[in-house]
């Protein structure tokens, strides 16, 4: 299992051709205390760029895009009752999307983790 | 994802210690006394009206008669005033002192306004009474929309707007029917700068816009290149705040008027910034097609804790005739004035309203008042007010440029905008150091906009202000500053704690909305 | 100038710690062109008393409502409102502080507007309420976008009994959106035809009671109806005095109710301001796309309540392009008078002054309707409602006029070349039995 980021701050994990989509805690806590996530609909199919789901704070809200193709499989259902979930453990259980990759050669666009490092220092 | 990159803080960065001051036993503290909801206070059977007895017997309602109970405690005329006195008495205001917010000109509110709009000719008329009985009122509006035409220099202005952003509504769905008019469908995309209010691109999607940004050169106006290569034929238009949300007068206005024009669009301009060119520079001479006046900035109408405001719009020759309905036309003999209420009432094809923008003639209100002030003071005394708001805004940038960071160079218009680098290191926040203020009996500035800048304080002093008034200001954002750089951080973490509320958890408020009084179990059973 | 405290010589101080020479060297970013150099084309400045009265004679040329025996209704409202309310609301504290962004600062005006929510609620049946729209023709046509929000759809069925200025506010503001406004025809009998109108793919109908005419609807059945369809009900008063007396659109299964509230604390004002009340459901689809402010409860870092502006990232400060609604400045002070006006009334003042204008009504209906050739149109109404008249309305007004009475509104006024012999005629709790005489006897002659 790998993990892949983009340069707007999400974290793509790979299992198979699923993949598990999240915000990194950079991001999160850039945003400040989560109080709001809206996902899509299972079954909806994004490109790369596209919006999937918002993310808001107080004072803030952001787009969260799809880092590469796919249909949604699975949202966190958690996060509707608890967004704090985003600040607590944003690449464990403050995931949002699993996407079941339609073009897995598409991660290859995407930074490793010392990448990712590097872009937000 | 998209990132906050404006440096706002959301959460409450620090766990305050609860035992900061000692409890009274009634939550009280002197004249600052606690007080309670009304739902907490009142009860269903306590009225402070007295009405006549109903006689009974007549009922029309045909079965839509109400059965169970509302649930809307009363209370007795000596309790309700001391309940809303009481909690008038948590509020800032501007009769208490500076209300610096930028973008809002929080100027004096005189109160020869308020005695002219409660004239019975005026307050107590009906909208829709025979027209013959509200010549008065008529003349009223057609007046102060004459005022507004010379101090803009524009052919049209319609009133009905009912505040800033419903101003932007109208002068937006003029340029959308010129364009229609044009045949042009092709053209949907407005510019808007980065630095521009949340309204402008709010208002555009309304309109069945899509917007670009453009962003700021390094001097905080528009970036001409970035400008021009957006410039297309798809362009409807540019939405430009002028002077804009930084404080700065566009330099290039004129030429960004001729550009978006030879390129086939409209110029809306933002005027909530009027205030700082009244009577010494008319839109209509940059070549603007649209303009919404917020009356509760620039013409003193009071802003009553978020309204009601008023947003009467001017228009070129060319957006004119798509101006909407009502408006006040001239009788074919002269003797009265009407209201063009409907499509039918107008006559010839020129004049094509693209509809109608709320139920009344506008806010009849504001009009009185702003009217009211106009006249006060007069063509000289405009020009002074903005002379001098400018004056008081440059004085502050003057007095504060080498202790704060100004975010541009250069003089500034009727406001003054700094950014956080002079908080660099100290670990206060924008939203630290304007908490603080909140301390020393301030209400602090526009923070966090515009979003061009990072951290950004934006101070608007007005020309109602004295100079020794400035003095102290200055002097206590000096104070402040030097705490902040001294490394007193906590101070700012914990400020406000002379305010009748500490900071409020705005987490907990989003996270879990209560957004009315509830009974409480224990009540209901009862 | 009265209202400018800087001195010559402050402003002399000023310049000089700018290092300018002049107000004037501070504009020099206008282009030279357009920097006007004399006073432009109007009147200087005038004392207190002369605006007073050139104001005041504007004003003596109007006839304000108390003077006569008035009757006019049709979307606003003469009431009476106790002194107390202009007082309050004169507080400088309410009236000269700006929208509450800092919460620790502006209590006041946070908790008023808790109250207002939740009396609006209340009154409307509903969950939640916001903290106010412009007036009640805007709340119409912004609750019409939110439904096309929530349900995703773009059809709006309007009934044609509502109020026709705010069916075309509503059109206005939907017309550039891609929402597919229909109307059924204005109908003085009910809302038959409105029902066929409903189908799989509308978003929302809108209904208002009581209507333009002053006829009540109950909206059950037609709510059932819309809801099988997934359609949502919005339900529009233009009385909020109404409440008092008849059922709640959340009784009647509303899925949105808005209104406007003039009629409680904010007086006739010539159309503006009024305050729009704006309340819906419970439901989280909901509160996230309604328009405007929302105050919200929570504690102070001393665990102190208190309350905040909150749920803000649907508002155009923070979503910009995205947001719910362009709406920023609202009508707080009104929203203020309104709550000031229900306190001291409080259910009890409530139900009694919405009987009163019911009563009020039904006498000036029975006196008006007993002239020859007067037929009374509307079977049921609350303090408004609708005669037939054997002459153009609008020609009888003006001669009601000559005699000293303001008897209502031609519903061809609203609805050009339509329902010429048609008046509409509202009564209230400031009527006297003296007005309604006047009323009556003015009528017969005019008609006689
Ligand atoms: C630059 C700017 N544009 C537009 C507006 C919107 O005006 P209003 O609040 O009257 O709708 C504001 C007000 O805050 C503003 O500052």
């Amino acid at each position: 299992m790998s993990v892949k980021f983009t340069k707007d701050h999400e974290w793509v994990k790979v299992d198979g051709d699923e993949a598990t989509v999240g915000i990194t805690a950079y991001a999160a806590d850039q945003l400040g205390d989560v109080v709001f996530v809206e996902l899509p609909d299972v079954g909806k199919s994004f490109e790369p760029g596209d919006e999937m789901a918002v993310v808001e704070s107080v004072k803030a809200a952001s787009e969260v895009y799809a880092p590469v193709s796919g249909e949604v499989v699975a949202v966190n259902d958690v996060l509707e009752g608890e967004p704090q979930k985003v600040n607590e453990s944003a690449d464990g259980d403050g995931w949002f999307v699993k996407l079941k990759l339609s073009d897995k050669s598409q991660l290859d666009g995407l930074m490793d983790e010392a990448a990712y490092k590097a872009h937000i220092s | 994802m998209s990132m906050n990159t404006q440096g706002r803080p959301t959460r409450m960065e620090h766990d305050l210690d609860p035992g900061a001051y000692e409890d009274t036993l009634s939550g009280s503290r002197g004249l600052e006394q606690a007080e309670p909801l009304l739902f907490e206070r009142g009860s269903l059977d306590v009225t402070g009206v007295d009405l006549p007895t109903p006689r009974g017997g007549k009922n029309r309602l045909g079965g839509m008669k109400r059965e169970g109970p509302i649930g809307l405690p009363g209370l007795a005329e000596p309790e309700a005033m001391r309940h809303y006195v009481r909690l008038s008495r948590k509020n800032y205001a501007i009769d208490l002192g500076l209300y610096p917010l930028g973008s809002c000109t929080m100027k004096h509110n005189p109160r020869l306004n308020e005695k002219m709009a409660r004239l019975p000719g005026f307050a107590d008329i009906h909208p829709l009474q025979p027209e013959q009985t509200v010549q008065g009122a008529y003349k009223l509006i057609e007046e102060l929309a004459r005022w507004l035409m010379v101090l803009t220099g524009t052919p049209a202005v319609a009133m009905s707007p009912k505040a800033g952003a419903h101003g932007e509504l109208c002068g937006m769905m003029a340029i959308r029917a010129a364009l229609d008019a044009r045949g042009e469908t092709g053209r949907r995309r407005v510019l808007v700068p980065e630095s521009a209010h949340g309204t402008n691109p709010a208002t555009a999607v309304q309109c069945g816009f899509i917007t670009d940004e453009i962003p700021a050169d390094a001097t905080g106006r528009v970036d001409m290149e970035a400008f021009k290569a957006k410039l297309g034929d798809d362009v409807a238009g540019i939405m430009l705040t002028n002077p804009n949300t930084c404080g700065l007068f566009e330099r290039d206005i004129r030429e960004i008027a001729d550009l978006i024009h030879e390129a086939g669009g409209y110029f809306y301009c933002d005027g909530a910034n009027f205030n700082a060119i009244m009577g010494r520079v008319r839109p209509g001479d940059l070549g603007i097609d649209a303009m919404h006046i917020n009356l509760h900035k620039t013409f003193s109408t009071p802003h009553g804790g978020g309204g009601p405001g008023s947003g009467p719009t001017v228009f070129s020759e060319a957006l004119a005739p798509y101006a909407p309905l009502p408006f006040v036309v001239q009788t074919e003999d002269g003797a009265l004035l009407r209201m063009a209420e409907n499509e039918s009432d107008i006559d010839g094809d020129d004049i094509q309203p693209f509809g109608r923008l709320t139920a009344f003639h506008g806010q009849m209100g504001m009009f009185t008042r702003a009217l009211t002030y106009m006249m006060s003071h007069g063509s000289d005394g405009l020009k002074q007010a903005s002379g001098d708001a400018v004056l008081n805004a440059n004085y502050i940038l003057a007095r504060l440029k080498d202790v704060m960071t100004p975010a541009f160079e250069g003089t500034c218009m009727h406001e003054a905008l700094f950014d956080d680098r002079f908080l660099k290191d100290t670990g206060v926040t924008t939203l630290d150091f304007a908490k603080a203020m909140i301390d020393e009996g301030y209400h602090p500035m526009t923070m966090y906009f515009p979003l061009v800048v990072h951290g950004a304080m934006l101070i608007e002093p007005t020309e109602t202000e004295s100079k020794s008034g400035l003095d102290r200001f200055c002097d206590v954002l000096c104070g402040l500053t030097d705490a902040a750089k001294a490394g007193d951080a906590d101070r700012f973490k914990a400020a406000p704690v002379h305010a009748p509320m500490r900071r409020l958890d705005e987490t907990r408020a989003a996270r879990s909305p209560v957004l009315r009084w509830l009974p409480s179990e224990d009540d209901s059973k009862n | 100038m009265r209202y400018l405290p800087l001195t010559p010589a402050d402003r002399q101080a000023m310049l000089e710690k700018i290092g300018v020479t002049s107000i004037d060297a501070l504009f020099t970013d206008v282009p030279e062109a357009a920097r006007l150099h004399g006073p432009v084309d109007l009147p200087p400045h005038q004392t207190e008393l002369q605006v007073e009265r050139a104001l005041s004679k504007m004003a003596a040329e109007n006839i304000a409502a108390s003077s006569v025996p008035f009757f006019v209704g049709a979307g606003a409202y003469k009431h009476h409102v106790p002194a107390t309310v202009d007082h309050l609301i004169q507080r400088s504290e309410f009236l000269t502080s700006y929208t509450p962004y800092q919460p620790e600062i502006s209590q006041g005006t946070l908790q008023t507007l808790f109250e207002f929510q939740t009396q609006v609620a209340l009154m409307t049946g509903m969950d939640v309420a916001n903290a106010s729209m412009y007036d009640g023709s805007t709340a119409c046509g912004e609750a019409v976008l939110m439904a096309a929000r929530v349900t995703k759809r773009k059809k709006a069925v309007l009934a044609g009994s509502l109020h026709p200025h705010y069916a075309a506010t509503t059109r206005t503001t939907a017309k550039y959106l891609d929402i597919d406004i229909v109307s059924s025809k204005p109908d003085l009998d009910g809302l038959s035809g409105i029902a066929d109108l409903i189908d799989d793919e509308t978003a929302c109908v809108v209904i208002q009671t009581p209507d333009v005419f002053g006829r009540l609807h109950d909206l059950t059945e037609i709510a059932e109806k819309a809801h099988q369809h997934g359609a949502l009900v919005i339900s529009v008063f233009t009385e909020a005095v109404s409440l008092g007396l008849v059922k709640s659109p959340g009784d009647m299964g509303a899925d949105i109710a808005v209104g406007e509230g003039q009629g409680i604390g904010v007086g006739l004002n010539f159309g503006g301001p009024y305050v729009g009340l704006f309340a819906c459901k419970n439901d989280r689809n909901f509160i996230r796309n309604m328009p405007g402010r929302l105050a919200g409860e929570t504690v102070d870092a001393d665990g102190r309540r208190g309350y905040v502006l909150t749920l803000s990232t649907r508002e155009q400060h923070i979503r910009r392009e995205k947001a719910t609604s362009n709406i920023c400045t609202n009508s707080g002070l009104c929203a203020l008078a309104f709550t000031i006006h229900m306190t001291l009334l409080g259910e009890k003042g409530l139900t009694t002054l919405a009987q009163l204008n019911h009563e009020t009504a039904c006498d000036l209906a029975d006196r008006l309707s007993g002239i020859a050739g007067v037929d009374l149109l509307t079977d049921s109404f609350f303090n408004e409602f609708a005669l037939r008249l054997p002459k153009p309305a609008a020609g009888v007004l003006d001669q009601l006029v000559e005699k000293g009475v303001l008897g209502g509104i031609a519903a061809s006024r609203l609805y050009p070349g339509e329902l010429d012999d048609v008046l509409i005629v509202a009564a209230t709790e400031t009527n006297t039995d003296d007005d309604l005489a006047a009323f009556e006897t003015a009528l017969r002659e005019v008609l006689s």
